[in-house]
């Protein structure tokens, strides 16, 4: 029941109020009959949010999520599509489990799912996996990457880059130097001095992107990279655009935000790869995100059990949970220190994240012809982060307890409703 | 006090001091006893909880124990959930349940006492976490420091070796810095944390030019991993530039201490000769370990000196 919906009062980017017409799953110009009508009155609409990196286990790890609960998570946050990474086990590196993730996703229907391919099998780092069968599949893949681990081997990268470019694909890099970061715990820094763990050096993850930069030129290929988390490797993006390269990149919310004394605590909630890096790396992304160095937000939605949380520092699993705040993190962090505007987050969020991924029905303008992937947000509401009530089925969020702006209120894929008042339709 | 000592940096001058002296008590007390106990701990638990071995640490802490009469019970955790044994915090709930009021713990994870001290109520004792630090270690040392030379304030201390891995450098360079000492880290460059600089220290590459200046120098062991994990050239080159001979000893000022921590690689960071010198102070920490071991489980367990709290 794809319904006819009137959306009154709404403000499109945060523009003036107007009303938005939804039928047979497209925005419309003229109220359809029979539409059920929402009251907007002080809401924004923005395209439906697109995550282009985010961790729903599934297969393999069905007790941290599954693409069912990751994908009510990421509707309930705004988005309307997530790019599924490939570090499941078995490891997305065959057409068959991106298809079988694709259809996972399909069959739970709150979100788009795009399953990110391997670039190498088993993420190993040896041999390309079968990447135009993937690209080919009925998920039809489009970015590629080994998140989690680096492409370190730099012929192997050079052909990756190549050979995706028979299919327009694109390979994210996790950008990470593995000997310069061997049992690195957080960053290296003031505090890894003070704390004792052992650091995981900036110039790791720059020294990989000053050289994928180099080859995607040299070989005429574009390239993402993931989860940039260093003002020096802002500095890199940025002199690849000057150049003209076809270079892309996305920040987490967590590094717009977090910083590396909170490891002090010792709580392993704030474990993270790449790691919290300092008050003038977070500045430096904010910046970065603004001018549009970097490209996009993306989540790095990395669900883990309890008990791979509740452990000693060193023996705890890196990642964060962040599809239910990304957005809230996003208005504190950028909208309401003035840095972007809701055009622009909706730039950040949807628009460039829908191009960098290919996925030609997300992100359009909110105007009558468009796919209706769309998202209601209620700016002026603020609420306190419980990671007791969340959709995804792990809790390991950084921002439980804090007080944070904007709710999303609901949420249209296809011009069918996930999300009405802030719960899953 | 915290109700807990993690790191040196829990203690103010004053906690410090406070340690110090009642250590200095305990050995008053104790030395007109033929039987060296007091009765200030009686009836409470105190659990060495130990995930790394560590003979000489645990048995220190024992013994402290002990003569204040508490009940010591030995937990020789093996597993850790590194090693997917039981998990901390479930080794933390049991000791829990069992009553323990404090617990001193000694783990090869950096923060592992932090965590620890989330889950328990009683009191945690960090004795040596990970490449963190190892605050009681850093109290004797001062102790030591006090009773050879009469003062901390004002002496300048040479901290030589892997200090980017010790836990004795880190919680000596903040207590001692506490007590008004002035420090300086001695190592090459590749032994050093990037941070150091905002240490409250000096930073030197120069053993040399650090000794003829130094009140009390301290030698850092030199762990087997890093003899082999390409942090200096040879075992043979630290030791010429690093390590504390005869020759190097001798450019001492006249009253200058000689420590280590122990257990030490003789021939490595410090000479057979310098080891046994009279300016050494190896055998001293380790007996003067166990009373201020004493004073802080003591202060932190809430006994009385007079026993009357019982």
């Amino acid at each position: 029941m794809s319904g006819a919906w009137e959306i009154k009062g709404v403000r499109p980017l945060g523009g003036d109020p107007t009303t938005l017409y939804v039928e047979g799953g497209e925005l419309v110009g003229e109220r359809p009959a029979g539409a059920q009508s929402i009251d907007a009155d002080g809401l924004i609409a923005l395209p439906g949010l697109v995550d282009l990196h985010t961790h729903l286990r599934e297969p393999g790890r069905e007790d941290a999520e599954t693409v069912a609960t990751g994908t009510l998570a990421a509707a309930l946050g705004g988005f309307t599509a997530v790019h599924a990474m490939a570090n499941t086990d078995p490891v997305a590196d065959v057409a068959g489990v991106v298809e079988q993730v694709w259809r996972l996703g399909e069959e739970a229907g709150h979100c788009e799912v795009r399953p990110v391919g391997a670039v190498t099998v088993g993420l190993a780092g040896k041999q390309l996996a079968e990447l135009g069968a993937m690209a080919d599949s009925a998920a039809r893949v489009r970015v590629f990457s080994d998140d989690g681990k680096c492409v370190h081997d730099p012929l192997l990268m050079r052909r990756a880059l190549e050979y995706v470019k028979a299919f327009d694909g694109v390979v994210a890099q996790h950008a990470q130097d593995p000997r310069l970061t061997e049992n690195a715990q957080m960053n290296e820094g003031e505090w890894s001095g003070v704390l004792g763990l052992a650091g995981w050096p900036a110039v790791a993850e720059e020294a990989i992107i000053a050289r994928d930069c180099l080859l995607a030129a040299h070989v005429g290929s574009r390239v993402h990279f993931c989860h940039v988390s260093t003002a020096g490797s802002v500095e890199l993006v940025r002199w690849a655009k000057s150049k003209g390269w076809d270079v892309t990149a996305e920040v987490t919310p967590h590094h717009l935000f977090l910083t590396d004394d909170l490891v002090a605590s010792y709580d392993p909630v704030f474990k993270v790869n790449p790691p919290l890096r300092t008050e003038a790396d977070v500045t430096a992304l904010r910046e970065a995100l603004a001018d549009g160095t970097i490209d996009a937000v993306a989540t790095d939605h990395a669900p883990h059990p309890l008990e791979d949380k509740e452990t000693e520092w060193a023996a705890a699993a890196f990642g964060m949970t962040g599809l239910e705040t990304a957005l809230s993190v996003v208005a504190a962090a950028m909208v309401d220190t003035g840095l972007l505007d809701w055009a622009g987050v909706a730039d950040r969020m949807s628009v460039r994240p829908a191009q960098i991924g290919r996925l030609p029905r997300h992100g359009q303008p909110l105007e009558p012809g468009s796919t209706a992937n769309l998202v209601l947000v209620d700016p002026d509401v603020r609420w306190t982060v419980d990671p007791r009530i969340t959709a995804s089925r792990s809790r390991n969020t950084p921002f439980a307890g804090r007080e944070l702006p904007a709710r999303v209120i609901a949420t249209f894929l296809r011009g069918r409703p996930t999300v009405l008042d802030g719960k899953p339709a | 006090m915290n109700r807990h000592l993690l790191s040196a940096a829990d203690l103010s001058r004053d906690d410090a001091l406070l340690v110090l002296d009642t250590a200095a008590e305990m050995d008053v007390a104790l030395a007109g006893r033929s039987i060296k106990k007091l009765p200030t701990l009686r009836g409470r638990t105190v659990v060495n909880l130990f995930f790394e071995d560590s003979t000489r640490t645990r048995t220190s802490f024992e013994v402290a124990a002990k003569r204040l009469s508490a009940d010591v019970i030995n937990f020789a955790a093996k597993g850790s959930s590194v090693s997917k044994g039981e998990s901390l915090k479930d080794t933390a709930l049991t000791l829990e349940a069992m009553g323990s009021d404090g617990v001193v713990i000694r783990h090869s994870a950096s923060g592992a006492p932090h965590r620890l001290a989330h889950w328990i109520r009683g009191s945690v004792v960090n004795a040596g976490d990970g490449t963190h630090e190892h605050p009681t270690q850093a109290l004797l040392d001062a102790y030591t420091i006090r009773r050879r030379t009469g003062r901390v304030e004002g002496l300048n201390i040479a901290i030589v070796g892997d200090v980017l891995h010790s836990r004795v450098a880190r919680s000596n360079v903040l207590l001692l810095s506490t007590l008004g000492a002035e420090v300086t880290v001695v190592a090459p460059p590749t032994l050093l944390p990037v941070g150091v600089h905002s240490w409250p220290c000096a930073v030197s590459y120069d053993l040399d030019a650090v000794l003829p200046k130094s009140d009390a120098v301290m030698m850092l062991r030199v762990q087997h991993e890093r003899m082999t994990g390409g942090f200096f050239p040879t075992v043979r080159e630290y030791s010429r530039r690093y390590g504390l001979d005869a020759i190097r000893m001798a450019s001492l000022p006249e009253d200058s201490i000689v420590m280590h921590p122990g257990p030490m690689n003789r021939g490595v960071e410090i000479a057979a000769e310098v080891a046994d010198s009279v300016r050494s102070t190896i055998v001293e920490q380790v007996a003067n370990g166990v009373s201020v071991r004493m004073a802080v489980l003591y202060l932190l367990l809430g006994g009385a000196m007079d026993g009357a709290a019982e």
